[in-house]
């Protein structure tokens, strides 16, 4: 993985030093809250409900068990012993003094961690397929491009006061795993003869407007890449709606220009652009990848024991094929049943370093699901591996199954939230481990959200839940038919809402909808794709 | 009527005419300095720069970044002369307009010297290549 050098060092170092002395005018009054927020955002440091929350990144949701265990010691000294993934894989902690922020970011830079633009009206935290240089599908590892763009996009001048926030995702396989359509920008590393380029998806989100972004160019050459991104994000930055909070992200601008005019600006600014030496040499790019080289990974020629069946069944929905022959990449559950999506307790971020260290080559990763990846585990270790996972409460067999619910952290914490998210998960995963049809069900992706920010990706979910504020009381609404993979699509509001419990039975009338309906090898959204939505509205609603 | 000028980062002497807005500069050859409002397209100034000895760049909120692409528009396109921002502007806002060409501010509320030499100094070395004259950081590795 990356490692910074002396100049990636000095930068973070810089960092650390300027947020100290904000804090410090803050704390001193030289700073009003309205002067000093966008500077805290820009540093990860959030107002919550009950406390300040802290955004750690974690770049494309790459990092290793050193960095883990500083995550660790951070959720112990400064938090109150445990950190929270979130679905743009980052940590954030959500328990912080505003005192303690810079020291934090201190201790973050000694690991080549910081918290740079994971909030804020900038170009956030760069993610990617968190099998990335791992998977057996992929036309080469995305995140030396990620990198490239992160090291472009930090502390980026002209880009720092956007009209809003600012996703970007790097992926290079059909297959997506990231929801790449459903970012600012999407890129997807391609090969088209022989070559390796880029093509670019512009405007998609969620959040209260969701749309799929459309491709605005096929091919960008790799030499090419931060001038195109430059252009995207000029165009933006000069003509995206400033009027309206609610109408200023980028997938606005493209919808009102329509995607061939925003393209024609783009590629007028492209041309422009490509005489101003905006673009690192290639020979940069290749210095980021020999950072990314496979580890050696001999064939170990064993396949995993699969005599205890327990084992059997973590190892069918938890683990993913890899590119080199005995190895596969192993998924660690942060969905017990009835747990909060997403926490890690600090004794258990200490477990997954020591796991990574001796079992994937010192590498984690961080999936947008709010799980944790091993990317390169030997067959012949996963037993071992399974067993200390599961001493650790993080064995749960439940990749993509109904336990492996995405949620946000709701109106239990968050400031902008309507509902409470987590209390939903947690019921729902109890009623179905409780009631045996999880694996029935099979695949199944369930995304819930406590407002229409859509931080819980409800609209990607195969089922989604919106919790919304109803005369003064938490009220949740149902969707159907979501999905962030590349067959993207924007799930359906079935009708009226549900109160709490309501919600918790609505679930499983849709899932039982789902059992009753379906023929051989048919997922809920392939189900659900065929019989539309009729059939799901009558159980629900007559 | 010449106000002082609290922040200049250039050596020649302030032109301290009033600045046109950009709707009236059209009509009026003479005008010497003209004020870009956020919603202006500063590449409608782009023919008559080798007459404008200053162009104003206003920002009534300094989280309106558009002023930022506008100098940077015009330092690409080769304008020499004096660049300065004006109105909310803020010291923790200052090394990244430097960057995109600005070489003076005049903002409502005026700086602390000591802070705006801190953060013009803050950071050792830049990672893109912008309006300034540094050297980006992936450069300085392949020399």
């Amino acid at each position: 993985m990356y490692a910074y050098d002396q100049y990636d060092q000095a930068m973070v170092d810089a960092r650390v030093a300027e947020f100290r002395d904000q804090c410090e005018r803050r704390l001193a009054g030289k700073l009003s809250e309205d002067q000093f927020k966008p500077l805290r955002l820009m540093n990860g440091l959030y107002l919550q409900l009950h406390a300040y929350m802290l955004r750690v990144a974690i770049p494309y949701g790459t990092l290793n068990g050193g960095q883990m265990r500083v995550l660790a010691d951070i959720a112990e000294k400064y938090d109150r012993g445990y950190g929270h993934f979130t679905t743009r894989q980052n940590i954030q902690y959500n328990w912080i003094k505003l005192e303690d922020a810079a020291d934090i970011l201190a201790d973050l830079a000694k690991v080549e961690m910081h918290a740079i633009q994971t909030s804020g009206n900038c170009i956030r935290n760069i993610s990617s397929d968190h099998f990335a240089g791992a998977a057996a599908d992929e036309v080469a590892d995305p995140r030396p491009y990620a990198e490239l763009l992160r090291q472009w996009s930090s502390f980026h001048p002209e880009f720092s006061y956007l009209p809003r926030k600012f996703k970007i995702c790097v992926i290079a396989s059909e297959n997506d795993r990231a929801a790449m359509r459903l970012h600012d920008i999407g890129i997807r590393i391609v090969e088209r003869d022989g070559e390796l380029g880029a093509q670019f998806y512009v405007g998609g989100g969620m959040g209260r407007t969701p749309m799929i972004a459309p491709l605005i160019r096929d091919f960008v050459p790799l030499d090419q890449l931060v001038t195109y991104s430059e252009a995207c994000l000029r165009v933006y930055n000069r003509y995206g709606r400033r009027d309206n909070k609610y109408k200023a992200r980028i997938k606005i601008l493209v919808h009102e220009l329509g995607a061939e005019e925003y393209t024609r600006q783009v590629e007028e600014e492209f041309a422009h652009l490509l005489d101003q030496g905006v673009e690192p040499p290639l020979a940069e790019l290749e210095r980021i990848k020999g950072y990314f080289r496979d580890p050696d990974m001999p064939d170990a020629g064993q396949e995993a024991d699969r005599s205890d069946p327990d084992f059997a069944v973590w190892l069918d929905h938890n683990t993913h094929a890899h590119k080199m022959p005995g190895y596969v990449s192993a998924i660690v559950s942060l969905k017990p049943v009835g747990g909060i999506p997403g926490d890690a307790t600090a004794a258990q971020m200490r477990v997954l370093a020591d796991l990574a260290e001796r079992y994937s080559f010192d590498e984690l990763r961080i999936m947008h699901t709010q799980n944790v990846v091993l990317p390169h585990v030997r067959k012949a270790d996963l037993y071992a591996l399974w067993q200390a996972l599961n001493e650790a409460g993080m064995g749960t067999p439940n990749a993509d199954l109904m336990g492996d619910i995405i949620a946000c952290p709701g109106l239990d914490y968050c400031s902008l939230a309507n509902a409470r998210s987590i209390p939903i998960a947690q019921r729902i995963s109890q009623r179905f481990a409780a009631n045996g049809k999880e694996a029935a069900l099979g695949e199944l992706k369930l995304k819930i959200s406590g407002c229409i920010n859509a931080c819980g990706h409800h609209h990607a979910g195969h089922i989604g839940i919106l919790g919304v504020d109803r005369k003064g009381t938490e009220n949740y609404q149902l969707l159907l038919g979501g999905s962030e993979a590349e067959d993207t699509s924007l799930a359906k509001i079935t009708g009226p809402g549900f109160d709490e419990l309501g919600i918790v039975d609505a679930v499983e009338t849709a899932a039982d909808v789902y059992l009753r309906e379906r023929t051989e090898g048919e997922r809920f959204l392939d189900t659900y794709r065929r019989i539309g939505m009729a059939p799901f509205k009558e159980a629900l609603y007559d | 009527m010449t106000e002082q000028v609290p922040l200049r980062l250039r050596e020649d002497e302030a032109c301290m005419e009033p600045a046109v807005t950009l709707e009236a500069f059209g009509g009026q050859t003479n005008a010497v300095a003209v004020r870009i409002e956020p919603g202006e397209d500063t590449r409608e100034l782009l023919p008559h720069l080798d007459r404008l000895r200053r162009i104003d760049i206003a920002f009534p909120a300094f989280t309106d970044g558009r002023g930022y692409s506008a100098a940077r528009i015009l330092r690409e396109a080769g304008f020499t002369g004096e660049l300065r921002a004006v109105g909310d502007v803020l010291v923790d806002q200052i090394a990244y307009m430097r960057r995109c060409g600005f070489d003076a501010f005049d903002p409502d509320a005026s700086l602390d010297p000591d802070d705006v030499e801190a953060a013009l100094n803050r950071f050792p070395q830049v990672y893109q290549s912008a309006a300034d004259a540094r050297t980006p950081i992936w450069s300085l590795r392949h020399q």
